[in-house]
């Protein structure tokens, strides 16, 4: 199985459950504030999200594990929800908005023009990692449409050269940044 | 630990009396919209020039929910002088202080006597804006929690549902079912488990009211479903919100957490023996958890796929016990209900339609943002008074409302009040209260095939007509904008329009057909122009048999 | 068990312990029924046909392929029969001129989401898809095919899948869950893009819960799942299993 982070690929072959990585402690906390139980499917596959950035095959298992869920219904549920994803992201994200305002307000266009300058349809990942483009469905802010997120911080009315500019600066920089 | 009347009161006159110490309080908008116009850093600034002058003892600074007219943000608000400056830069903390109680700074001064604000009458939304959401004391000072007292001091279950019932509030979730109906159905049935839902998925994209509403006063929802639960007979509630509301899950996070050390959630409330937890579940991006079936079946943990109702979660709801389940509007209204009574709330709105609505308007229209206004006002109002029209001297096409369960209404149906009859007349529906206007650069047809594309991709697999029905439509329509169609697909599009309204599953699909219908019912010729002439009149469209025309 | 049955049991232990009788019309036909009941159980005890897909008498039902759907006199809204109970005196009509248009194009529907070439499929002929479209007289498909490129699974020994049959009507998913208790089937994704998968959608042939009982293959009502090694006249699907195994663990069913 592929992994990014060799720690990560390490503290699953040492059991998750013992693990002292404090990304495997807060799935671990998750599972324990919900007593084990079943019903607590997403809110898990959320914490292994959190920390891991996504859910890798070794996670889902460990998840059916602890929560005595069969296999095949936590890879059900991890890939209904779209929210989930079972890729490692790249070293940023962008997530454009494609509501109805933002779609209104020209959201496609900036799609295209990502496309024409990196190369990348939403859902991938520029070939060196650096970027990867996601679409949402509305970010609830339709008021400042078309809207964005860029590493996790929303900004509005937008367009495309800016959008492409702020994405170019990602790809130009060293992975610091 | 139970919290008495008297305490309640203290609260509130403690809150009060901070307040009136300080000579002038700025109330700076940190709700999503704003925060993503870095009010978070204007608010820092701000604070930063009110210590270095020394004036923390005579000016308030605070974080507030939403304002509001979400273009003109970051947004700030004096207090008591009333005064609202808009599009606020960091560099503008340092004058803005120093004009406090001499003129305003006119370049951002944002008259408050717009229609915009002028026209709009809160109830859901009254403390939007005015109260710091991570305080539960400045909720309480506003009257918070009192209306939670008065139920459970002095009335019973019965006389709460019959106030709610007197007050002829409907679910704005979107069906607009009879809230107190449905309270009743729930009291009624016999379990000694049942639950109270607050649905805040909000999947329809282009709305964001229950957003707003729970990011700036989230305790107003816990007292609704603390009422809610009292007259049903629950003591365990859920909120089901959008992973994509990080901030809302935060702030209601906290609300929780100080009801419970306050003692207005937990056991023994107010000195009765009514007990209720609150516990937040998190969506995870699908539309059709907004689906109550779904919903539930989400909060237990599996695939949200709806089910075949009856039976209907009044009856079997999550994990098989009686289950209330509304939208966060809805709880929002409960308080103010139970404070002045069913006949005030009566009052307000339509014959059949009581109350306020929240709309969230955006699209081509110059105040795009947050809007509560009293059922039954005219779209026209809406769009040209307080949404102050369409810019850059554009014209009306239509108004989309119901997201994509909905339809569009065209311009002969402006003079028509906004209400759940008129609109569903219309061939839409009041949904949860998405407006988004368009004017002559959309294409009705590529807005039918967005909301078509929505509805396919977010259908949950289930059920034929929807899954394989949505596809082809959308397919269907593709060839139409792309210049590919025959007069005979616009015969197949209506059949399946037809086929997969009547027969699928779940509200999803039964309604994934109306965006498509009611634009082929006011738009049909732009349909026919794709088709026969194969031009895009707005054009929007890559027509690929028209390239030589061009 | 779905929610309905659950709702059904709960419900006779609390309100009456002796089940009410109903009587009711299909079809202008007097019918009586224990309230419990389905419509599509009492049609079928009145020899009324209703087609069905999704359902199978045995396992919890979905409500899902919509091909059983009925409509109630004087009520716009078409309901499912095979999850629908009857009610008294309402008047359940079977075979109008529009059920029988829906259920046509509902089929054609399910025929164009994947490749369903009947000739070289090894259920040929015994195929209740094929079986459905003879009865509902579907005789063309007027909606464009959608054509998925979709694999075939042969890792395990003796069975096989054939994505390319299947009709998501998750008969598979339910007995291996219902009955087998293994749950080594479950669908991933969502809508169009929905797929059966077995554990953490690895092949067949290595997941760690399959039984091998092959249930899943008895209920499939394709190709889908199918034996190896069978020819086309051998792939009979055998389901007596499923009324005795709910006989044995005392489900009362019908
Ligand atoms: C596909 C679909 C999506 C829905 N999404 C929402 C939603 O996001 N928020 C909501 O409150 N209700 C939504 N509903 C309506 C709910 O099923 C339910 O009717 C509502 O929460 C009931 O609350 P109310 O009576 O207060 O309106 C949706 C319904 C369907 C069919
Ligand atoms: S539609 Fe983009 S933020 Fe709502
Ligand atoms: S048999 Fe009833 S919906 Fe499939």
């Amino acid at each position: 199985m592929t992994q990014t982070a060799a720690d990560a690929s390490q503290s699953v072959q040492t059991n998750p459950k013992q693990s002292q990585d404090r990304r495997w402690r807060s799935v671990n906390r998750t599972i324990r504030l919900n007593g084990n139980q079943p019903d607590a499917l997403i809110e898990t596959l959320h914490a292994v999200q959190e920390s891991f950035g996504y859910i890798d095959l070794d996670a889902m298992q460990y998840v059916a594990r602890e929560l005595t869920v069969p296999l095949s219904r936590v890879y059900a549920v991890a890939t209904f929800y779209h929210y989930f994803t079972l890729k490692p992201p790249g070293d940023h994200t962008c997530v454009v908005c494609m509501g109805t305002a933002c779609y209104i307000g020209g959201s496609t266009a900036i799609l295209d023009s990502i496309h024409e300058g990196f190369g990348i349809s939403p859902g991938e990942t520029t070939p060196d990692g650096k970027v990867s483009l996601l679409t949402a469905r509305c970010l609830g802010s339709c008021g400042l449409a078309p809207a964005a997120v860029f590493d996790g911080e929303v900004a509005g009315k937008l367009d495309a050269a800016t959008v492409v500019e702020k994405i170019a600066r990602w790809a130009d920089h060293d992975s610091e940044s | 630990m139970t919290l008495s009347l008297e305490e309640l009161q203290q609260i509130a006159r403690i809150e009060k009396d901070r307040r009136e110490g300080f000579q002038h309080r700025i109330k700076i908008c940190v709700a999503a919209g704003c925060l993503s116009c870095q009010s978070a850093t204007l608010k820092e600034a701000m604070e930063k020039e009110v210590s270095r002058r020394g004036m923390e003892n005579w000016v308030d600074v605070k974080g507030v929910g939403c304002l509001g007219l979400c273009t003109a943000g970051p947004l700030v608000f004096v207090e008591p002088d009333g005064i609202l400056y808009q599009g606020v830069k960091v560099s503008d903390a340092g004058p803005i202080i120093e004009s406090l109680g001499a003129e305003p700074i006119d370049a951002l001064h944002c008259s408050t006597d717009l229609p915009f604000f002028a026209r709009q009458h809160k109830v859901v939304l009254e403390n939007c804006g005015r109260i710091d959401p991570e305080r539960i004391e400045d909720y309480i000072a506003e009257g918070g929690y009192y209306a939670l007292y008065q139920a459970l001091r002095n009335m019973t279950p019965r006389e709460v549902i019959q106030e709610i019932t007197r007050g002829g509030l409907r679910g704005r979730g979107g069906a607009g079912y009879p809230t107190g109906l449905k309270w009743t159905t729930v009291a009624k049935a016999v379990n000694a488990t049942k639950y109270v839902i607050c649905n805040a998925d909000e999947g329809d994209p282009g709305a964001f009211m229950d957003r707003s509403v729970l990011e700036s006063d989230p305790h107003r929802v816990l007292e609704g479903m603390a009422i809610a639960a009292y007259a049903v007979g629950a003591a365990q509630g859920f909120i089901y919100v959008r992973a994509e509301y990080p901030l809302a899950v935060k702030r209601l996070r906290t609300a929780i957490a100080h009801a419970e050390r306050l003692g207005v959630l937990g056991n023994g409330i107010f000195n009765t023996r009514f007990r209720f937890d609150v516990r937040v579940r998190l969506g995870a991006g699908a539309f059709v958890c907004g689906e109550e079936t779904a919903l539930m079946a989400s909060i237990e943990g599996r695939l949200g796929k709806p089910r075949p109702r009856p039976p209907y979660p009044a009856e079997y709801g999550l994990w098989g016990c009686p289950t209330l389940i509304n939208n966060v509007e809805t709880f929002a209204n409960v308080a103010p209900i139970i404070r002045n009574g069913g006949a005030w709330f009566a009052g307000i709105g339509t014959e059949t339609s009581k109350g306020t609505k929240v709309f969230a308007l955006a699209g081509r229209v110059n105040h795009t943002g947050l809007i509560e206004v009293p059922m039954g006002t005219m779209l026209r109002d809406i769009v040209f008074e307080i949404g102050g029209g369409i810019p850059r001297g554009g014209r009306f096409k239509a108004v989309q409302t119901g997201g994509p369960s909905g339809g569009c209404i065209p311009e002969q149906y402006l003079d028509m009040p906004v209400d759940y009859e008129s609109l569903a007349e219309a061939g839409s529906i009041m949904g949860s209260g998405g407006m988004i206007i368009m004017d002559e650069s959309s294409c009705m047809v590529d807005v039918a095939k967005f909301f078509m594309e929505f509805c396919m991709s977010e259908s949950c697999g289930k059920c034929v007509p929807c899954r394989v029905g949505t596809t082809q439509l959308y397919h269907l329509l593709c060839k139409i904008t792309s210049g590919a169609a025959q007069p005979s697909d616009l015969d197949k599009i209506e059949e399946l329009c037809d086929l997969v309204k009547n027969t699928a599953l779940c509200g999803l699909g039964q309604t994934a057909p109306n965006p498509v219908m009611s634009t082929l019912h006011y738009f049909r010729d732009e349909y026919t122009a794709h088709i026969e002439d194969k031009v895009c009149p707005a054009k929007a469209c890559k027509m690929q048999p028209a390239k030589e025309v061009v | 068990m779905t929610a309905a049955d659950a709702f059904s049991r709960k419900k006779s232990n609390t309100e009456a312990r002796s089940v009410r009788i109903l009587t009711f019309k299909i079809d202008d036909r007097d019918v009586s029924a224990r309230e419990d009941e389905t419509i599509l159980a009492v049609a079928r005890q009145n020899n009324i046909y209703i087609p069905t897909l999704c359902h199978l008498d045995g396992l919890s039902e979905r409500g899902a392929c919509r091909l059983c759907i009925v409509e109630i006199k004087g009520s716009p809204k078409l309901v499912p029969a095979c999850v629908t109970r009857g009610r008294e005196g309402i008047e359940v009509i079977t075979n109008s001129e529009r059920i029988a248009d829906y259920r046509r194009k509902i089929l054609e529907l399910i025929f164009t989401e994947r490749n369903h070439v009947c000739s070289v499929c090894v259920s040929n002929g015994h195929c209740e898809l094929q079986q459905l479209a003879v009865n509902l007289g579907m005789t063309h498909v007027h909606y464009d095919y959608l054509y998925p490129r979709l694999a075939i699974d042969a890792s395990h020994e003796r069975f096989s899948l054939d994505h390319d049959r299947c009709v998501l009507c998750l008969r598979c998913v339910r007995v291996c869950d219902e009955i087998e208790g293994a749950h080594t089937w479950d669908v991933m994704k969502r809508g169009i893009n929905s797929r059966v998968i077995t554990d953490l959608n690895q092949p067949w042939g290595s997941s760690s819960t399959c039984t091998g009982c092959g249930k899943c293959v008895q209920v499939c009502p394709t190709g889908a799942l199918s034996e190896k090694g069978k020819s086309v006249a051998e792939m009979v699907k055998r389901r007596q299993f499923l009324p005795y195994l709910q006989l044995m663990r005392g489900v009362d069913r019908e």
